[in-house]
């Protein structure tokens, strides 16, 4: 058993109408950020854990997003990294 | 026993004491007091209690002057909060409290923790927190940064009383450039107990196990307490602690255990670890019951590693309780918290010896004798002088000031005073508050003062926050007096009697004379008010220090009101309700123009002597508008004061929102008055009153020697507001002022990108 | 009758369902710890507002996996009352027993007032007691109350008639829909397929007095009674 942090991102599903991003997007215009096309605001989760190898690590992560970290219904979900402790 | 030194604490220099915020006279009294110098825990738990925020040493000898006693007063001042009687064996416990430079930095978590310290203070007496206010001051909405802060101070006290569930049901915010860079924040909660369940934060009892209980704590807010004494400069800007972060789950939890602590029976004293966290708990719960005490700072939960004495002692982390147990009944204690998924620890035990006395293990780090620690604390009554340039302005004759070429069509003032966010309708604000939970609330935000009934009982509590910068800044004195009859002129609206206040205090930095001549003053005022309409004050806060490099804060005395309505049928509302009833005004419109939102918004002038207060008049009125009520003449009651009469008209017609109604007024009678003043003057002591029954109205008002002119009649909702003087006449539709009253704010929010920013952003809880 | 009031530790409409049973009806009404395992005899479940377990992850998201709801999911599965209001929705959402999910409002702010509300199905156990198309004003109070739902979902609501409330009327035409909170088709209330769990945003525990402005709410209530009792 070893150690890992496990970086998820969680965000709107794509498509569906994302107010919190949309707020952002028009802010950053209105301060003269001319470029920017879209922002999505979700959340970042860091799991701290004990196993067997990364990929067990990342295996498990998916496992809790499944079941409760993400909704399914509204959110996807990505392992954004995975590292030794 | 001596406390040592810790290896790597400072040495204990000049700068050092200064960085402390403590005097050199002051450190002298420290080395007097322990007979030797202080370690540098020792330093830190002084500096903390001889704050200004903790030891009131600057306003001690002015709030002495304050009545603090009627009958019904259950616990006065110096308590975690006041208690009142109210009746059947029950009692209110209420308290305000500011917030004021947490929030300045740090919107949202200033706000949030704010909101959770005041419900602490009420639920540590044993009472169940049933209505939450606010009093907020903010610079002009016309500043991106005011925006933001305003936005994230609303939604921080919404986010954590709506999670609590206690319903935020009033409140009132003004904006001014004098709060810019220093916003006011005051939360008051208020709580219903009964009388025998009344507990107070007085350690006892020899061999009584102390407890901490709730969240671990880390390094937020460390020296918060002396923070809240220093000014706003730019040099403190590196100085300034951890933002201290809410936690409103974790505050329900210990909400619901606290309470059934108390009613147990397990335990002997419990109180918020707030500002200055476990020192001044501790400190202050020993002194109150003139025991010895003494603390492992090694058994206190930590949520960070290597924590110093130190730290641990100053540390302001949120939602942590300390418990005085019954020696013997600690399982118990346990198996409650355990219920509420709440850690508890012993970390030290009341004791025979009188010393205060702090260990990390075996080492003694800290050591007072006796309760000095808070009984040794010096007061000041430092030189007071009334600032020149306000003599001056107050002297100024406002009403020569030639009127704007505008002002000869009065609707077009009437749009520039209505229009102004402080007068426009908050509701932007109190849709973010939860305000019908628990359902109690019979009125709540938007009307005179709110109103919420006691549940199993006939009565009712009417609540209000109330204060007046602009007037307290030309005249301290006037200025107070009028916030507490305004106050109370607000409660006797919906029916009730004015029982008590708890007060906060917003001023700048007392050691200059022109501030501490504005805090005599207005103590004194607040004193006249209470005394002569028979409402003590119970408790409250003092915050100081509220300059910012931009400017000093207007001087502002915010009063927390509570009256008693004793028969739910009695409760009377601000808006006219029924077509064809009789609109009476009780009081009298004077020429008084001094500090008027008028003179701010259209002539973007302070100055002027504030209103007269006829303090007898006041009571008068009081015991008018109370007598006419009981006598069932009153349809609706609304107080005329900000904006004037025609504002104060126009609230009356369209504030019950899709249900507005017009009228048809006629001030003829007042026409030698000058028009201005007639309609936006803020002449005090006078109330709007609908009534079918006009005569009987009159003649209660004339027995109380109030004078009343019968003014107009409600009309229907298809016609405007009409206001005629003389051969002139205002007309304004409904649909009108609604969208001035009710979008003005809106409308500033939603164009502001901070504001979005903050909504998008913030953490949805 | 004997509601069973599901009480999560941020729980906090628990107290003021807990009297409109027992004051506003006369019924009994009790309160189920969420550790406990048993309903107690319970007829009918109410899944009261609140945060649950302070919902900071997600609104109700927790909340499904407590020892409680495991009961409170077979008691629906037998096809007895759920009643799921505000962040009892949420949960009931988020635990499957109704399709769909609640996010943040689109405003991103908080919402407290009284809306309107169109009963757009009087022929649930819940609603019985009204009309079709009858305006009802009860009381809203949420941050996250933005029905959501993918199209296919939403059809078939729509379609077997599961869409119990709408909210309506904001300024302007009555009878329009208006969401206060972005809401799909300005949704405020649905039954699942078996009609036996409603879930609504709105409180109608909170409108149960004209003291406190409405009374409307006393109709679900009664409802509740009426066909259980029959």
């Amino acid at each position: 058993m070893s150690r890992f942090r496990v970086a998820v991102h969680i965000a709107p599903r794509r498509g569906l109408l994302d107010p919190q991003g949309k707020a952002v997007t028009d802010a950053l215009r209105t301060l003269g950020f001319a470029s920017v096309q879209d922002v999505h605001v979700g959340r970042h989760l860091v799991v701290e854990m004990d196993a067997a190898d990364p990929a067990a690590a990342e295996r498990t992560t998916r496992d809790m997003c499944n079941k409760l970290l993400a909704n399914p219904v509204i959110e996807d979900f990505e392992i954004a990294s995975v590292s030794t402790l | 026993m001596t406390p040592l030194p810790r290896p790597g604490d400072p040495t204990i220099t000049p700068a050092l004491i200064a960085e402390h915020g403590l005097t050199i006279e002051e450190y002298q009294r420290v080395e007097q007091m322990l007979g030797r110098a202080p370690t540098f825990t020792e330093l830190g738990v002084v500096s903390a209690l001889w704050s200004e925020h903790c030891s009131y040493k600057h306003s001690r000898p002015l709030l002495r002057r304050l009545p603090t006693k009627a009958p019904y007063v259950l616990q006065g001042p110096g308590e975690n909060a006041g208690v009142i009687a109210i009746g059947d064996g029950l009692a209110v416990a209420f308290k305000i409290e500011s917030h004021n430079h947490p929030s300045a930095v740090e919107p949202y978590q200033g706000a949030a923790t704010g909101v959770g310290g005041i419900l602490r203070d009420v639920f540590t007496m044993g009472a169940r927190p049933i209505a939450l206010l606010n009093s907020l001051r903010f610079g002009s909405l016309d500043s991106p940064r005011v925006r933001y802060l305003f936005a994230g101070v609303v939604k921080g006290i919404g986010d954590y009383g709506n999670c609590v569930g206690v319903p935020t049901v009033g409140g009132e915010v003004a904006f001014d450039e004098a709060y810019e860079g220093n916003p006011l924040v005051n939360a008051m909660c208020v709580g219903v107990l009964h009388e025998k369940d009344l507990i107070r934060a007085v350690a006892q009892g020899v061999g009584n196990p102390i407890i901490a209980v709730g969240a671990r704590t880390g390094r937020d807010g460390i020296h918060g307490a002396s923070f809240a004494s220093a000014d706003l400069s730019e040099e403190n800007e590196a100085k300034r602690p951890q933002v201290q972060v809410g936690d409103p789950f974790t505050e329900k939890l210990l909400l619901e255990a606290s309470l059934e602590l108390i009613h147990s029976g397990a335990i002997v004293a419990i109180q918020d670890m707030g500002a200055a966290g476990l020192t001044s708990s501790s400190a202050e719960m020993a002194a109150r019951g003139d025991v010895g005490i003494t603390i492992d700072v090694t058994k206190v939960p930590l949520r960070e590693r290597g924590m110093t004495p130190y730290e641990i002692l100053l540390s302001e982390s949120q939602e942590r309780m300390l418990v005085v147990a019954r020696k013997g009944r600690e399982r118990e204690v346990a198996a409650i918290l355990e219920k509420w998924d709440l850690t508890a620890s012993v970390i030290g035990e009341v004791i025979a010896e009188p010393v205060y006395r702090v260990t990390e293990g075996d080492r003694v780090v800290a050591e007072f004798p006796g309760t000095k620690l808070i009984t040794d604390c010096p007061t000041y009554t430092p030189d007071a002088r009334e600032d020149p340039t306000i003599t001056a302005l107050r002297a100024r004759d406002v009403g020569s000031i030639p009127e704007r070429r505008e002002e000869a069509d009065p609707l077009w003032t009437l749009e520039q005073v209505i229009t102004s966010p402080t007068i426009a309708s908050k509701m932007w604000v109190y849709r973010q508050y939860d305000h019908t939970v628990r359902t109690n609330t019979v009125i709540g935000p938007g009307g005179d003062a709110a109103v919420v009934r006691i549940r199993d009982t006939r009565r009712a509590l009417a609540l209000k926050t109330d204060g007046n910068g602009r007037y307290c800044y030309l005249d301290a004195r006037i200025g107070a007096r009028i916030a507490v009859a305004e106050a109370a002129r607000n409660v006797a609206c919906t029916g009730a009697r004015p029982l008590a206040i708890t007060n906060n205090l917003n001023f700048g930095n007392p050691r200059r004379p022109e501030v501490y001549f504005q805090l005599r003053e207005a103590t004194a005022g607040m004193a006249e008010a209470c005394e002569q309409l028979g409402t003590p004050v119970t408790g409250g806060n003092v915050s100081l220090y509220n300059e910012s490099p931009a400017s000093a804060v207007y001087p502002t005395p915010v009063i927390g009101m509570v009256g008693l309505i004793d028969d739910l049928d009695s409760i009377t509302r601000s808006h006219f309700s029924t077509e064809g009833d009789t609109i009476v005004l009780l009081g009298t419109p004077t020429a008084e123009l001094g500090g008027s939102e008028y003179l701010a918004r259209v002539h973007h002038l302070v100055a002027g002597a504030p209103p007269n207060c006829d303090l007898k008049g006041e009571r008068d009125l009081i015991e008018a508008v109370l007598a006419s009520i009981e006598a069932g003449v009153v349809r609706s009651a609304h107080d005329s004061s900000d904006g004037g009469l025609a504002v104060a008209l126009a609230e009356c017609c369209i504030i019950d929102r899709g249900r507005p109604l017009g009228a048809r007024i006629d001030l003829s009678s007042f026409a030698a008055l000058p028009m201005r003043a007639l309609l936006f003057g803020e002449a005090q002591a006078r109330i709007i009153i609908s009534t079918p029954d006009p005569t009987a109205l009159r003649e209660v008002a004339t027995r109380h020697g109030v004078t009343s002119t019968t003014i107009g009649t409600v009309a229907s909702a298809d016609d405007p507001l009409e206001i005629r003087v003389g051969d002139r006449t205002l007309t304004a539709s409904l649909p009108w002022l609604d969208r001035l009253y009710f979008e003005t704010i809106p409308d500033i929010m939603t164009k502001s990108a901070a504001a979005v920013v903050t909504a998008a952003t913030e953490s949805p809880v | 009758m004997k509601f069973g009031i599901v009480t999560f530790p941020g729980s906090n409409c628990d107290y003021d369902t807990y009297h409109a049973v027992v004051d506003a009806l006369g019924e009994e009404a009790t309160y189920l710890w969420h550790k406990e395992h048993d309903l107690r005899g319970s007829d009918v479940v109410i899944l009261p507002g609140g945060f649950s377990y302070g919902d900071y992850l997600r609104a109700g998201a927790i909340a499904r996996f407590s020892p409680i709801m495991r009961e409170v999911a077979a008691h629906a599965e037998r096809g007895a009352p759920v009643l799921a209001i505000c962040n009892g929705f949420q949960i009931a959402c988020e635990a499957g027993m109704l399709p769909g999910a609640l996010l943040r409002n689109a405003s991103l702010r908080f919402v407290c007032e009284a809306v309107r509300l169109r009963v757009e199905n009087a022929d649930t156990q819940f609603t019985n007691r009204y009309d079709r198309g009858q305006l009802v004003t009860v009381p809203i109070a949420h941050g996250d109350g933005r029905y959501t739902a993918d199209d296919e979902t939403l059809a078939r609501i729509e379609g077997e008639g599961r869409v119990v409330f709408r909210y309506v009327g904001g300024p302007g035409d009555a009878d329009e829909w208006w969401s206060p909170n972005g809401s799909m088709n300005a949704i405020a209330g649905i039954v699942n397929a078996a009609g036996n769990v409603l879930g609504m945003m709105p409180h109608p525990e909170r409108a149960v007095d004209d003291l406190l402005g409405s009374s409307d709410g006393m109709g679900i209530f009664e409802s509740i009674l009426s066909r259980v009792a029959a």
